[in-house]
């Protein structure tokens, strides 16, 4: 960095002036992220009408954040005592939260837990369980490629590939059927070299909201147990899909039950309205206890270096709800609303379609689940909806059901028809 | 790993239109079936499960069986082994988590408040923006530059919210790695164990400077300064912005203007690690000076910081990453990269600690207050060094300079003991610290000060 020499021949440099020439000159603008930046750009609307579908954050009828009872009642607790302080908590996280956390998805008596197989970690939400679990991977396992589906969350193969690892796709959606490739998908899966990690979507695809049947998944852990592939489990919505923990658990508990090895990369961003405070767990099941010590002790060595230790405050309110009995029920039942909620979104809005009469086949808006439905529109309609309707969503035609009320139902389903009419 | 029969299978059989279709696979002898049904079928599908399917699992050998057992942290295992030790005189001098003169751990009143006024309010956990909490990113940068710098005012600070100072470094260090690809990074020696490892797992080459030397206990300034100008054009220099961990020695003022005159010259660019902010001398002006030194004069820094000691916000992981620019354009560009790199990392950071901080520093009953806890616990340092200090002297009949105990700053104390030394300071007195001879005064009470000088002078003249 060259400076102007002042008056006394000194090169020291003028404060206001600025390096001549910046370090950072050949640095280009990044694009705003793609599901992200949806909210950025709706920010920047005026209009009275505007509608946010973008990001996959629960709206109440109302159209605001909520925050759930149990989850204030818990903050309560955590702030009046007074024993609590604020010390550094263990590189793997709060011991108590990873345990329950681990009892929630693998069930009350899973053999896994008993014989003390599992290496749980509390991490940052889902990405941060992902990318520890890619980075631990990279560093330990024999094989770096992971398959995951198409379509699947746009932040997937960023994670994978800064976590070291080379990324490869199976086929997921038919768009003809608005349903599961199932066939394409056992095919690509059964020609993924052996050993090979798989991403599966434990519930709610995201963002198709399409999922396996039972029987279906069953097939698909046949085939994956057959190649000796890794299974490795996004689970961002138990609770949240169905209204039923154990029933959003059922393709993990299939997989862990048949004694094999898996990876479960857990967020309580949705279920329990965490979002900001970066709860999650990742969870690797093990053959035997002494592999799953050893790989705990590893999964330390790649937190240490990336943030030392998790952040504590999301991590106790999960713990205090899921220890106490009455706040864990209470807990399912505001569960139970959200879902119900998002569900019967899901049918205002396929019947105001079908009331308008608008071209096509929208069942799959009723027979998707959890928080997204992939509409089947595409970029144009979606950049048509979004300037003449203030209607903000995904260019992938993702959008967020949760964000949805009874009162703003009737403007969506104006702007499909038109934008399916207009460019249909 | 376990093998797999490596069968080379036939193309699977067409799809008829039959509503269920089997498609047959032989494996080794093993036969297999798979059921497709079309979607449409409404018939239940039949899987064809065959009683040898548990073989058909992975072999009972886990994937896992060659990673190893790693290490317990050197940082973090001192306290682990301290609360394995029965001994009632065991001291913990291992973490730098600042302890009351009772040796409790101490949350600041101001970030009670905080909680409480956060707890009213009733603020919503949205996601926030992957560059963190505008309000907390726009405190932080004041803290660290000042009010009224010319470099904010100017735009040319790219801040991003971090995982307190590791996860700020981190997120550099990811940035080095991607847009100055085998550019090093150099390191003084000794600095935080961390260090290494962050800029290992990043792909960030590394190299060292002198900076300790062990005959002075002191800085080795020439060497120092010889090191960082043998440095190859363009590399950075991590630099402690007060406060070095784990020696406790900082350059001095006349020196800091020397290091930025060779940094400058050539062509290097500062790393400021600033872990210690109000905390180091109670001063939070004072702290950045030497941040606000190689800011004045234009030249472009990196500067990771952390609230964990001086808000003791330690496991709310709260912290920011800056980089001063040469100008807003720049600043916009590095950001937009910054964010690139922390969404597939953990996508955004954590909210809470953010609002403690926005809250106490926006406030400003709440921001004097502060001031006067951050005084008081450097104080409370302060006062236990000069105990130290004392105790030493009296001990130590053969008249050795123990000053550097006084001349030191911070939360830690570079002892000059070895790694026998500080192995004996734990099995014969039960006092935990790192095998550098790093002691934490943050874990020290005026009343075990007399304990201590013992164990060190014992400690320093009987092992060797």
């Amino acid at each position: 960095m060259e400076g102007q020499a002042d008056r006394d021949g000194d090169l020291r440099f003028q404060p206001t002036a600025g390096s001549a020439v910046s370090a950072f000159q050949h640095l280009e603008q990044a694009p705003e992220d793609p599901i992200l930046g949806v909210t950025v750009a709706y920010n920047k609307d005026p209009s009275p009408v505007k509608l946010n579908l973008g990001v996959g954050a629960y709206r109440t009828e109302e159209g605001k954040p909520l925050v759930l009872d149990v989850v204030r009642q818990a903050e309560e607790l955590l702030i009046q005592d007074r024993s609590r302080y604020k010390e550094y908590i263990p590189i793997a996280g709060l011991v108590e939260f990873n345990k329950l956390s681990a009892k929630l998805i693998l069930g009350d008596g899973s053999p896994a837990i008993g014989e003390k197989r599992v290496a749980t970690a509390q991490c940052l939400s889902g990405t941060g369980s992902l990318r520890v679990g890619a980075e631990f991977l990279s560093k330990h396992y024999s094989q770096h490629i992971i398959y995951i589906p198409v379509p699947t969350w746009g932040n997937h193969p960023k994670i994978f590939n800064l976590g070291g690892l080379s990324v490869k796709t199976y086929r997921y959606y038919d768009p003809r059927t608005s349903g599961l490739d199932y066939e394409g998908m056992l095919e690509d899966l059964h020609a993924a070299p052996p050993g090979a990690i798989v991403l599966l979507h434990a519930c709610a695809h995201n963002p198709t909201g399409v999922d396996p049947t039972q029987d279906q998944w069953e097939g698909i852990r046949q085939l994956i147990r057959l190649k000796g592939l890794l299974p490795f489990f996004d689970s961002a919505y138990q609770g949240f899909a169905s209204g039923s923990l154990d029933a959003d658990a059922y393709s993990v508990r299939l997989f862990v039950g048949d004694g094999g090895e898996c990876l479960i990369a857990q967020s309580f961003a949705k279920n329990m309205g965490l979002y900001g405070e970066r709860v999650g767990a990742l969870s690797i099941v093990c053959r035997s206890a002494t592999v799953a010590t050893r790989v705990e002790s590893q999964l330390k060595l790649v937190i240490r270096p990336m943030y030392s230790s998790p952040p504590i405050h999301g991590a106790s309110i999960v713990a205090t709800i899921l220890s106490d009995r009455n706040l864990y029920y209470n807990w399912t039942v505001e569960l139970k609303n959200m879902a119900d909620r998002i569900i019967s979104m899901r049918h205002q809005l396929y019947d105001a379609l079908k009331a308008r009469g608008t071209p096509g086949d929208w069942s799959h808006i009723i027979k998707q689940i959890g928080m997204f439905t992939f509409t089947g529109l595409n970029k144009d309609q979606v950049s048509f909806m979004t300037a003449e309707y203030h209607i903000y969503l995904t260019s992938d035609g993702r959008i967020s059901m949760a964000g949805l009320s009874s009162k703003t139902v009737p403007h969506l389903a104006d702007a499909i028809h038109a934008a399916v009419l207009r460019l249909g | 790993m376990a093998t797999f029969a490596a069968a080379s299978a036939k193309p699977m059989a067409v799809i008829d239109n039959s509503q269920l279709s089997l498609c047959q696979k032989k494996f080794d002898g093993l036969r297999v079936g798979y059921a497709f049904a079309k979607r449409k079928s409404s018939s239940s599908l039949k899987v064809k499960s065959v009683s040898r399917i548990n073989m058909a699992l992975a072999t009972d050998v886990s994937r896992f069986e060659g990673v190893t057992m790693a290490p317990p942290d050197p940082i973090l295992g001192v306290s682990e082994a301290f609360k394995a030790d029965t001994n009632d005189l065991k001291l913990n001098l291992g973490v730098g988590a600042y302890r009351t003169e009772d040796l409790q751990p101490y949350v600041l009143n101001v970030v009670k408040k905080a909680e409480n006024m956060m707890l009213e309010k009733g603020e919503n956990k949205e996601y926030l923006p992957i560059e963190g909490l505008a309000a907390f990113n726009k405190a932080t940068v004041e803290l660290l530059l000042g009010a009224d710098n010319d470099a904010t005012k100017q735009g040319r600070v790219a801040t991003v919210q971090g995982l307190s100072g590791t996860g700020s470094l981190r997120l550099a260090a990811a940035f080095i790695q991607r847009y100055f690809p085998g550019v090093q990074v150099l390191i003084s020696s000794p600095t935080w164990g961390n260090h290494k490892n962050i800029f290992n797992d990043a792909g960030v080459p590394w190299s060292e400077y002198r900076y300790y030397d062990p005959k002075t206990v002191g800085l080795d300034f020439e060497g120092m300064i010889a090191d960082i100008k043998a440095a190859p054009s363009g590399s950075f220099v991590l630099l402690h912005g007060c406060a070095h961990n784990p020696t406790g020695i900082d350059p001095t003022p006349e020196q800091w203007e020397k290091i930025a005159d060779v940094i400058q010259e050539k062509d290097l660019t500062a790393f400021f690690d600033v872990a210690y902010q109000g905390f180091a001398s109670g001063s939070l002006d004072e702290d950045a000076s030497s941040v606000r030194l190689f800011v004045a004069r234009g030249m472009e820094v990196f500067v990771a910081q952390s609230y964990s000691k001086n808000l003791g916000l330690y496991a709310e992981r709260i912290g920011a990453i800056n980089v001063v620019c040469s100008s807003s354009d720049a600043a916009i560009r590095v950001k937009s990269q910054l964010k690139r790199l922390a969404r597939p990392m953990y996508s955004n950071p954590p909210v809470h600690g953010a609002q403690i901080v926005a809250n106490v520093v926006g406030n400003p009953t709440l921001f004097d207050e502060w001031k006067s806890e951050m005084e008081l616990m450097s104080g409370r340092i302060k006062g236990v060094r000069q105990r130290l200090y004392d105790n030493l002297s009296a001990k130590d009949k053969t008249g050795k300079d123990w000053s550097f105990v006084l001349r030191q700053i911070g939360m830690f104390s570079f002892t000059g003991l070895n790694k026998a030394q500080s192995e004996n300071m734990s099995n014969k007195w039960h006092i935990y610290m790192t095998k550098d001879g790093r002691i934490s005064l943050a874990g020290l009470s005026l009343s075990k000060c007399e304990y201590l000088a013992d164990a060190i002078v014992d400690s320093y003249y009987n092992v060797s």
